[in-house]
């Protein structure tokens, strides 16, 4: 591991005066210590945000909750407004990862979690996210747990979160501060897709820090689940996950909200599939349908074209569950 | 470039400890390498394999993938906090009566997950306790005889 020099952040203003001379956040640890051991990440100053003060996990005014960026997993998958309110979140969370990992990774890092792609995580390997212009080996390669969906000719890397899909579904917002103060950005905005510069996953600049998500009230009467399928029984990323949630009416789907994890190369949202189900009947048929569109833009890789009718199949059973 | 080393004052097994480290060094090499503390074992060095779990202000954690610089005021507990060979803690007695090892190198990790466990909100059944217990991996296949002795402790049975 290169060497760095290590700092303690002891408020947020130290932490961002600390970021603008050009320095690396760490949180949990559970990506950037494991990516600095593998080289991929080599940051040459590391500031250790563990002790600010964003931890806390509350309802807001509007009947939401803010969820600090500093809020173990552990924690918020076991809060019981969470438990209660925001079940998606906390099944999504309590799918991912161990109980080890889960009582050190924070929300803020979770959400800026990096690929699993073997690529990536190996410095001898082409990888235009890791080092842009130097090709990517896993087109063509081994690619079996890697994106269907929102991939370019640069870049097929899937995103490994569990918690991030169900933060998609739960239309959830991210608060970001940095040196020109502060702002919200949608979760449906946050993540970038690879086009040519997939080495930029979110719009958080070099110098930010995430301090906060917050969700909106719970939709009234809404049922919910996350369905994750994967190649053992536990501790292990998706090959292809689902969070939904919904609210059916005497037959009908009043409002729904599809996210699916492991196939795309962010949180993949489905606007067009929940729309294509409101208002109509909670049927098989209709969400077949659902999985048709979300399903149809897919291009599968040399090994992962599988993932187009689990990822399907995967849907239609999380819709069924959660109507 | 000269990065110095990084002050870091911390309790391990109820001891005061006060060290300058090398920002690289893991809470795992720490514990290990600088305090001697050798029962804390490392497999993968990644957090994909449980070996090295701790407990860190009463939570179980993989330190490997922790800098021991993050754990100024931490209370650390590893293995050779936990019972001594006179006063096993009820745990690894439960390992010892019901076999729950073969090679033992991930007993360690296991047990400090195990004792964790017991103070978690882990549900009734034996498939809850591996769960629970996924993080910790045993190449031996010990998993039926782990999963049997946490049951025991927790006074479930466990089939």
């Amino acid at each position: 591991m290169n060497a760095f020099t290590f700092s303690r952040a002891a408020s947020i203003a130290d932490a961002l005066r600390g970021a603008s001379t050009g320095a690396t956040f760490l949180a949990g640890g559970t990506t950037l210590v494991d990516l600095m051991k593998l080289d991929v990440e080599a940051p040459a100053n590391v500031i250790d945000i563990n002790r600010l003060p964003l931890a806390e996990i509350a309802r807001t005014s509007d009947g939401g909750m803010r969820i600090g960026a500093l809020a173990r997993n552990s924690d918020v998958a076991h809060h019981p407004d969470v438990v209660r309110d925001y079940p998606v979140l906390s099944e999504a969370l309590l799918s991912g990862a161990s109980v080890q990992l889960r009582n050190m990774a924070s929300t803020g890092g979770n959400l800026l979690q990096r690929t699993r792609c073997v690529y990536f995580r190996d410095t001898a390997s082409a990888c235009n996210k890791r080092s842009l212009g130097s090709g990517c080996a896993a087109i063509g390669g081994f690619n079996r747990n890697l994106a269907i969906l929102g991939t370019s000719e640069h870049c097929i890397a899937s995103n490994p979160s569990d918690q991030n899909v169900a933060l998609a579904a739960l239309e959830a917002t991210v608060q970001i501060v940095g040196a020109s103060g502060e702002r919200s950005v949608s979760i449906a905005d946050f993540y970038l897709l690879p086009g040519d510069t997939p080495q930029r996953e979110t719009v958080v600049n070099p110098g930010e820090l995430v301090t906060s998500v917050t969700l909106p009230p719970p939709a009234a009467g809404a049922k919910s689940t996350y369905l994750k399928l994967r190649d053992r029984a536990s501790y292990e990323f998706a090959l292809a996950s689902a969070a939904v949630v919904a609210t059916v009416k005497a037959g009908t789907i009043e409002r729904v909200r599809i996210a699916m994890g492991g196939i795309g190369t962010r949180p993949w949202r489905s606007v067009d599939a929940e729309a294509a189900l409101e208002g109509k009947p909670a049927t098989a048929q209709q969400f077949a349908s659902a999985a048709e569109i979300v399903l149809r833009d897919a291009k599968p890789q040399s090994q992962n074209g599988f993932k187009v009718e689990l990822a399907r199949r995967c849907l239609v059973h999380a819709l069924t569950m959660a109507t | 470039m000269s990065t110095g080393t990084a002050d870091v004052a911390f309790t391990v097994n109820g001891k005061a400890a006060k060290l300058a480290v090398d920002p690289r060094a893991t809470l795992l090499d720490t514990l290990r390498e600088t305090l001697g503390l050798t029962g804390t074992k490392k497999g993968c060095d990644h957090g994909q394999c449980g070996a090295c779990t701790v407990h860190v202000n009463g939570r179980r954690v993989n330190s490997c993938l922790s800098f021991a610089a993050m754990h100024d005021g931490d209370e650390i507990t590893t293995i050779e906090g936990l019972g001594t060979p006179d006063a096993l803690h009820p745990v690894q007695a439960a390992f010892v009566e019901h076999d729950g090892y073969q090679c033992g190198y991930c007993t360690p990790g296991q047990i400090m997950s195990a004792a964790a466990l017991l103070s978690e909100p882990c549900g009734p059944s034996n498939e809850d306790v591996a769960e629970y217990m996924s993080g910790n991996i045993c190449r031996c296949g010990a998993y039926q005889n782990i999963v049997a002795a946490i049951q025991d402790v927790r006074g479930r049975k466990s089939s």
